[in-house]
């Protein structure tokens, strides 16, 4: 059908314009949350399919490494799912990504591969993290030289000497360390670096600094010096439990701190023979750092977190320490949950055999010289360039943990892409910031009547809970892995609560006969046909006025009859595909929008 | 037809009525329709309107005869009661069932066929006896679920889908009403919805008959060029003259509408009706004014629309006819049914 004679686009609000890479992007919450941008509800769709390797190669391409990150992520897209404009639990994506890792076939011919000859250019990385790995990841395959220069006898990083083998196997992480080893990268351990001149002095092409941020902060309150045999820096007493170092600790333990290092900290004490271990809080439950469900699994295994303790002084008796002095605190809260005022409202003395702390880590740049060539700013940082990643000194590049302090691995991971795109553009003495742009390719996900490639019912589902080993059985033996995977069942049932939110409406306005029927049928009252206005009235026109300003509202070109204009709060939308489905005129088709997201392969 | 059905979400932010329902807690079954008929465009606003006039579902009854419009009783209020009668009889069981029970609100739901052909002698007594009931009548110019013969609302020269030629002049509804006596006559169409909601909303409230002739185009066959019932023509002529909306007792009436703008005209429960002129010449209280502007119009290719005449002044059929206010189920069957011996008492007195 074509628009009658002098149809036309009215004042208002301009048309959206969905060909602008980034709109489609963000409407996909996880993918736009994920700082590698893995596109989930596309893998979660190969995992539906059985297709575990290929969700896996998916996966790896945009985040390097699935196995450990199936277990491990910090997951920022759950909170960002979907799922939670129509009930509580979003999709438990980062799980799912561990159902493609446990059950994909041998992919290690699908990898990119060691080239026959390389390029001459020679990389040195410094620190064997998911940072330097990433980079090592990107380069190596395009004929790079890599180096990988480790303190440690061992590689992975925190990844192996910090995270706790129950949540982490050594096995997952040695398969994917292997696969970026195996495409010709050099690892020489037991090799600290402890000259940033000497290095530059090498004449590599260019330095990747990845070694972290590995010092855990000091608390200094009185007794510190007297009780240091049994009281323990966090990341350093993980440390030494992971090398075997230490295998056990007092009955009594008390952490000292409630970020994730804490849960890590508390849960390995029960490991190592404590029975009776205290998470100690200075503030209220809403103010912990953990991450919800790292505070869930400690408290499953009964481990006691007291709020509202502030540390005083460790009580040490006869040379050892016997327990420590906390300030009972009491805070005054806003309604918004912010602190206005606190109090102490009195003390108490816990006892104690071991005191855990875990209240922060901090970068150590003692072996750059101050006059390497590299400028350090604020907090005796390097300075760091936050999206080429490079120094000061221009043939020096960081990412991880140790360009802007702790983060996490996701993070590294995406550091790492980019610093290896700069590190590309900079060896081929192109300017480092040169950058690639994002696209959107679209495709229709029509095959016939009411059917589309992709399973668009909207399936009811709750969130299926990880099945865990049995409290009895996990404290035996460090290595015990907890959580066991999801069964085939629970997979089967959890890809379905995906809302496929790449799947697009995508809305051709001269199409539309005005009839209302997508409008009667979305389940959520997203859309509606209304005359254009400034933004803020085309919200409330809306049957649920769209609020969350975040995302975006969708705009249509003017309608071919009335002039008036299609209008759709993407915020709620739930992918289902209704609206296509009972349009008489296909106007709306659902369409899988491809977000490209170049890494430093494509930049030849 | 959709292959599954639209699932009831809960939106954490949805609205909710006086009776704390949403508008999803208003709807049917899964419309088996085309998709894009203007029918589920009618359904939805009849959903919208119980929801906004917090109606509890079961104390509403929908009753329809034979025909796509008909079958939309399906679709909305599944919580109510319902009948689907035979072609063209939905007139006289809603007048059994209001009767029966005054206290329930009654939405008829017909078609221009099941209305204006086989129906046309009991849609006009409803008229008459002003019956307490909305009458929503959803005018396609086809029969539609009999694939698309011509019905007698079609327009002379109006060209059906396989191009041939109208001849017989049409029955117009809303005149046919107004020289019936009905005390609601409305037009509206189902591409407007801000029309058409206040418009249902304002018929349930209305004592007595209230008709909406709503032009509900058929997308399988009568949506094509040269036809006068399609979504482009109607678009193109529609004419709103008056704008009805329904304001409920606990509301005091916006004193924001200028003298003369608009009139609130008082209704049994209390609450109004108020009238907005949209167009100046336009006096819906004055019936021969309005049939005159009506045929002039329409002769002109003008469709108008809008709450074309109300009159609140006559008493329904339970008023003239003395019926109990008392529902019939209320009643002990022996007061109901008192046996062979009262009827023989009652005989007496007549003969
Ligand atoms: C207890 C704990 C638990 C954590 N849990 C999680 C989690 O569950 N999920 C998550 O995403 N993140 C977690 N993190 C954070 C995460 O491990 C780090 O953010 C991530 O490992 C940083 O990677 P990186 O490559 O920058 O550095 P790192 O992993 O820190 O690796 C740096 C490497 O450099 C080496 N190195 C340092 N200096 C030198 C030198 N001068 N010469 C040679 N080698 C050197 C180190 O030995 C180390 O191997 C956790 C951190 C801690 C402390
Ligand atoms: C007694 C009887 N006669 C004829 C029919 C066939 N019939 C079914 S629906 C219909 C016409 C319906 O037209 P309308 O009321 O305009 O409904 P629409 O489908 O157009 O909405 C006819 C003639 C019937 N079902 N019963
Ligand atoms: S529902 Fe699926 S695609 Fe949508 S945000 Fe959640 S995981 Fe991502
Ligand atoms: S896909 Fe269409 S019908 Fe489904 S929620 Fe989104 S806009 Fe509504
Ligand atoms: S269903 Fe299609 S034709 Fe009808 S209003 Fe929606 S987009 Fe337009
Ligand atoms: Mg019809």
């Amino acid at each position: 059908m074509n628009a009658p004679d002098g149809w036309t686009h009215k004042d208002g609000v301009p048309p959206t314009d969905t060909n602008d890479p980034d709109y489609f992007h963000k409407v996909v919450d996880c993918q736009w949350a994920c700082p590698a941008h893995t596109p989930v509800p596309a893998y979660i769709r190969l995992i539906a399919q059985g297709r575990f390797s290929d969700a896996y190669i998916m996966n790896r391409e945009s985040n390097v490494f699935p196995g450990i990150l199936g277990r491990v992520c910090d997951r920022p897209c759950e909170p960002a799912c979907r799922r939670d404009r129509v009930e509580d639990e979003p999709v438990a994506i980062c799980r799912l990504k561990r159902v493609a890792a446990d059950h994909k076939d041998d992919i290690t011919d699908r990898l990119p591969k060691k080239p026959d000859q390389t390029n001459s250019k020679r990389i040195a990385l410094i620190g064997a993290g998911p940072a330097s790995f990433t980079v090592a990841n990107d380069l190596a395959p395009l004929g790079y030289e890599c180096t990988i220069f480790e303190r440690f006898d061992v590689p992975g990083g925190l990844m192996r000497t910090n995270i706790p083998a129950f949540r982490l196997p050594q096995s997952v992480l040695d398969e994917e360390l292997g696969y970026i080893l195996d495409m010709g990268v050099d690892l020489r351990l037991n090799t600290p670096v402890s000259s940033m001149k000497s290095l530059l002095d090498e004449g590599y092409d260019a330095v990747f600094v990845g070694t972290g941020a590995p010092k855990g902060k000091e608390l200094n309150l009185p007794g510190r010096k007297e009780g240091a045999g049994n009281i323990h820096i966090g990341i350093d007493w993980l440390e030494s439990v992971a090398f075997e170092h230490t295998k056990s600790i007092g009955k009594k333990v008390l952490i000292i701190g409630v970020g994730n290092t804490a849960m890590d900290c508390c849960r390995t004490s029960l490991r190592l023979g404590s029975d009776d271990v205290k998470v100690m809080a200075r503030k209220p439950r809403s103010f912990f750092k953990a991450s919800p469900w790292e505070l869930e699994d400690a408290e499953a295994e009964n481990i006691e977190i007291m709020v509202n303790h502030s540390p005083k002084s460790f009580v040490v008796k006869g040379g050892t320490l016997v327990g420590m002095v906390f300030e009972t605190m009491e805070y005054t809260l806003d309604e918004k949950g912010g602190i206005t005022g606190q109090n102490v409202t009195g003390e108490v003395e816990i006892p104690c055999d071991d005191v855990i702390l875990a209240i922060g880590q901090e970068n150590a740049f003692d072996w750059i010289e101050r006059d390497a060539g590299l400028e350090f700013g604020k907090w005796d940082m390097p300075v760091v360039d936050e999206m080429t990643f490079q120094s000061t000194e221009p043939r020096v590049f960081f990412g991880g943990d140790a360009a802007f302090g702790p983060k996490n691995i996701i993070w590294a991971v995406e550091h790492g892409h980019q610093a290896a795109i700069s590190i590309h553009q900079f060896c081929k003495d192109r300017m480092v910031t040169g950058r690639l742009a994002n696209e959107v390719r679209l495709s229709s996900t029509k095959m016939g009547m009411f059917e589309w490639r992709y399973s668009n019912s909207f399936d009811g589902a709750e969130r299926r809970t990880m099945p865990h080993v049995e409290l009895t059985k996990r404290f035996k033996d460090l290595g015990t892995e907890v959580e066991l995977g999801f069964t085939a069942e629970q997979a089967a049932t959890e890809v379905q609560r995906c809302l496929n939110c790449d799947i697009q409406t995508v809305f051709d306005a001269p199409l539309c006969t005005e009839c209302d029927a997508c409008i009667d049928i979305c389940p959520v009252d997203c859309l509606t046909i209304t005359p254009d206005a400034d933004e803020g009235a085309l919200r409330g026109a809306l049957e649920t006025p769209a609020t969350n300003t975040d995302q975006a509202l969708f705009v249509s070109d003017a309608l071919p009859f009335t002039e008036r204009v299609m209008i759709k709060d993407e915020n709620i939308c739930l992918h289902c595909g209704l609206c296509a489905e009972r349009c008489p005129t296909a106007a709306w088709d659902m369409q899988e929008s491809k977000i490209i997201i170049h890494h430093v392969e494509d930049m030849a | 037809m959709t292959s599954f059905a639209k699932p009831n979400i809960k939106l954490k932010n949805a609205k909710h009525n006086a009776l704390g329902l949403t508008r999803h807690d208003y709807e049917g079954a899964m419309s088996t329709l085309c998709a894009g008929c203007g029918h589920d465009s009618v359904t939805a606003c009849m959903a919208k309107a119980f929801f906004e006039l917090s109606i509890e579902p079961h104390r509403a009854v929908k009753i329809s005869g034979i025909g796509c419009s008909s079958k939309t009783t399906a679709y909305f209020l599944r919580e109510a009661h319902g009948n689907n009668t035979v072609h063209g009889r939905m007139p006289s069981v809603a007048t059994g069932a209001a009767a029966a029970n005054a206290g329930l609100t009654y939405i008829g739901v017909s078609g221009d066929g099941d209305s204006l052909s086989i129906g046309m002698g009991q849609f006009a007594h409803a008229m008459r006896r002003n019956v307490n009931m909305l009458y929503m009548l959803e005018n396609n110019g086809v029969y539609g679920l009999t694939k698309g013969q011509f019905s007698a609302s079609a327009d002379i020269g109006s060209k059906s889908k396989k191009g041939e030629v109208n001849i017989a002049p049409p029955i117009d509804p809303v005149t046919l009403a107004l020289s019936l006596g009905a005390t609601f006559v409305a037009r509206a169409f189902s591409g407007d919805r801000e029309q058409l909601v206040p418009l249902i909303k304002a018929g349930l409230k209305h004592n007595g008959f209230g008709l909406i002739d709503v032009i509900s185009p058929c997308v399988s066959f009568n949506d094509h060029v040269g036809s006068t019932k399609s979504y482009a023509h109607t678009y193109k002529y529609y004419h709103p003259a008056v704008h009805a909306d329904y304001v409920p007792m606990s509301e005091e009436i916006q004193t924001s509408y200028a003298a003369g703008e608009a009139v609130p005209v008082e209704l049994h429960d209390g609450g109004s009706i108020l009238l907005r002129k949209i167009d100046e010449d336009y006096d819906p209280r004055d019936r021969g004014a309005a049939y005159a502007q009506i045929t002039e119009r329409a002769a002109q290719g003008e469709i108008v629309t809008g709450l074309l005449y109300l009159d609140e002044s006559q008493d329904d059929m339970a008023a003239v006819n003395k019926l109990t206010d008392r529902p019939l189920n209320t009643f002990p069957y022996d007061e109901l049914c008192p046996g062979a011996d009262a009827l023989i008492e009652l005989q007496k007195g007549f003969r």
